[in-house]
């Protein structure tokens, strides 16, 4: 049976399990239905030109975890910050670890998105909030939504600023093979609330691991959120992260994404504004190498005036990776006054590196101010030679113009223990032992 | 210390360097003078150990060992420095992260410890002191937006903060005004000593008033065609390098 046609079937399975069954049914079946229509993408569509699914949708996935395995807080210490105090919302193969977890309900809710399914207390959220700002179109998001079961639901009230940054970890264990994970997330952010979000999705093994994963935000009037996407999963996983922010007047959304590890990442992370006078910020940074392939696909939807946004990823791809950047921002008629910067610079390690990058901009409004500018280049050999002239190795050389190159970037991170976890990675991943702190 | 015999250096299939004869002694200042074009920033880059400079026959050693074949880092882990004549840019390096990097990276190649913080610290407070720099510069980008002056400066900085056995300081009087060159060969002198070694290459015998050579050589065409003592700066001051390439 192919891929499509195991997970239709799937989902009857699925529904009949679900405790909650009013709530969600009639989204989950429509999206059934448009992912059947659907089916998965494929090359001849604009968006998945350059990203080939075919080697992926090629596994026998399963959507059921069929074993569960306790893990210990020394098999994952490591991929979880414990230099800041942090709320923790934590699964392993797709269902939620109390053990490593740390949830609340007091003064916010940090808590499970299944709890939030069935409880009567957060019905009227879900149903203002959920799937009304994901693209129902899009099929992996329409599967996504037909699965939903599990996830994080984070609720902030209003004029309420969250104090500690929380965590959102997926681990799968690799007991149970080929492992198809769907966790779908809901993050309301209230006038003048405040959070801070660190996502990971980590596989402790080399199994094969597919994560299809949909996170929704909402940030109403003046409400920030500060999101931290660490991609360093082990070589047999892939991603499809799709993020939908949904802004309010004065809000600010900022959402910075770390491609590092894992075989396939297609990131599409949408901004919608609602308003006026609204700040949409995203940065990434891409190091990658082997064949490992990361596309981002960028939306920013300005549809009211006096708004902005800041785009800037940096990749640095070596070995026969595959880089992909689609940077679309659409600017309506009526949101004068816009400000959109983009910009997408490349650094070549080596020749046999493949990346194509894509500004798409979209604009009906004639008095905005909109640039973009896409770089693809090497690293500048006449540095390389000053800095060995200054005693500084060809390896450690190479890892500190690169590390300036995304510097930019790292600026803007604002949680200390996300920085230096982030720098350590980085140093890690160019095989130097610098202390970075440029 | 610097021993250099018959040295021929192709770069890019070009022969530049046309058998070069050169020894530099402990304590000593040596000059390299000579006309545009004449080979003078090669022979620094050769010593200097870039890559795409291919010594083709004669001899490169320091110290009695030959280091033809070492890299330029490993070079530098010896103790030679070249100060560029045009410093590269190097965004997002603060100059006070890139000494730290230089400085300990060159430890680590001798097989010595890390500086600790604080001498580290210390060491750059008092160098900066010495070369009049002031402490914002010292956040700023590696020579980002820095004047020619800036610039050179930063790489007598970085010279001080090294304590090379050999510097090679190229066209570093270019581009710097008076009160500069003064602070400049200032440093240089302050820093020298009978167990280091300086060779100042300069177009114009300038900044020899300043760095005084114990030997002045005038490079035509990829050698050495004159060597002496400091008059014969003065005496190409007077006559112009018209007077070097007619000798020929």
């Amino acid at each position: 049976m192919e891929l499509k046609e195991k997970l239709v079937a799937s989902f009857m399975a699925f529904e009949s399990e679900i405790v909650e069954q009013t709530l969600l049914h009639e989204d989950r079946n429509k999206a059934i239905e448009t992912f059947e229509v659907q089916g998965f993408p494929n090359k001849k569509m604009e968006d998945w030109k350059f990203t080939p699914l075919k080697t992926l949708l090629k596994n026998d996935f399963s959507v059921f975890p069929k074993s569960q395995k306790n893990i210990t807080l020394d098999e994952v210490k490591n991929y979880i910050l414990s230099d800041v105090d942090t709320y923790k919302i934590i699964f392993v193969d797709g269902i939620y670890n109390s053990y490593l977890s740390e949830t609340t309900h007091e003064g916010v809710d940090v808590c499970l998105m299944s709890a939030a399914l069935s409880k009567p207390k957060y019905s009227s959220i879900i149903e203002r909030y959920f799937n009304s700002v994901a693209d129902r179109e899009d099929s992996f998001t329409a599967l996504n939504t037909a699965f939903t079961k599990e996830g994080a639901y984070i609720c902030v009230p209003d004029n309420k600023i969250v104090e500690k940054p929380v965590q959102i970890i997926y681990f799968s264990t690799g007991i149970n093979s080929t492992l198809m994970l769907q966790p779908r997330s809901l993050i309301v952010v209230g006038k003048n609330a405040e959070v801070q979000v660190i996502e990971r999705h980590q596989s402790l093994t080399s199994e094969i691991v597919f994560t299809n994963a949909v996170t929704e935000v909402f940030t109403e009037e003046q409400g920030q959120i500060d999101f931290y996407k660490i991609q360093n999963d082990a070589e047999n996983s892939s991603l499809i992260d799709s993020t939908y922010i949904s802004q309010k007047k004065h809000s600010h959304a900022k959402v910075h994404t770390f491609s590092f590890g894992g075989k396939f990442i297609r990131n599409n992370l949408h901004f919608y504004h609602r308003d006026a006078a609204i700040e949409s910020t995203m940065k990434g940074i891409t190091l990658v190498e082997g064949k490992q392939l990361v596309d981002h696909h960028t939306l920013v939807h300005h549809a009211h005036p006096n708004s902005e946004s800041h785009q800037d990823y940096k990749g640095i791809y070596a070995g026969q990776s595959k880089g992909v950047f689609n940077g679309k921002i659409v600017v309506e008629k009526e949101a004068q006054k816009t400000n959109a910067f983009q910009q997408n610079n490349n650094i070549l390690m080596d020749d046999t590196v493949t990346i194509n990058t894509k500004p798409q901009l979209e604009i009906f409004a004639d008095d905005v101010k909109c640039s973009h500018g896409c770089t693809i280049g090497q690293l500048d050999e006449s540095a390389m030679f000053y800095m060995q002239a200054r005693g500084i190795p060809k390896k450690e050389a190479r890892a500190l113009l690169t590390y300036a190159f995304a510097n930019n970037v790292l600026a803007s991170v604002k949680i200390p223990s996300v920085k230096s976890r982030i720098n350590r990675l980085i140093a890690k991943k160019l095989g130097v032992n610098l202390g970075f702190n440029l | 210390m610097l021993s250099i015999d018959n040295l021929h250096a192709h770069v890019e299939g070009k022969e530049i360097l046309k058998g070069i004869n050169l020894d530099v002694q402990p304590g000593e200042v040596h000059a390299i003078m000579g006309p545009n074009g004449s080979g003078k920033s090669t022979l620094s880059t050769v010593i200097a150990g870039h890559e795409d400079y291919e010594i083709t026959k004669g001899l490169l050693s320091f110290e009695g060992k030959d280091i033809s074949e070492l890299n330029a880092d490993e070079r530098a882990h010896l103790g030679i420095f070249l100060s560029f004549q045009y410093p590269v840019e190097i965004p997002g390096v603060t100059v006070t992260n890139f000494i730290k990097t230089s400085i300990n990276e060159t430890r680590k190649g001798q097989g010595l410890d890390e500086m600790p913080a604080n001498v580290m610290l210390k060491k750059i407070k008092e160098t900066a002191k010495m070369l009049e720099i002031d402490s914002r510069f010292l956040s700023r980008s590696l020579n980002e937006g820095f004047s020619g002056g800036e610039k050179k400066r930063n790489e007598i900085f970085q010279m001080a903060m090294l304590e090379p056995k050999l510097a090679i300081l190229d066209e570093t009087d270019s581009g710097l005004d008076i009160d500069a060159l003064r602070i400049v060969a200032h440093g240089v002198n302050t820093l020298k000593h009978d167990n280091n070694a300086v060779i100042v290459i300069t177009h114009y015998q300038r900044l020899l008033d300043y760095i005084v050579p114990d030997f002045v050589h005038v490079l035509h065409e990829g050698q050495i065609v004159k060597s002496g003592s400091k008059e014969l700066a003065h005496e190409l001051e007077e006559k112009g390098y018209d007077w070097i390439k007619q000798g020929q």
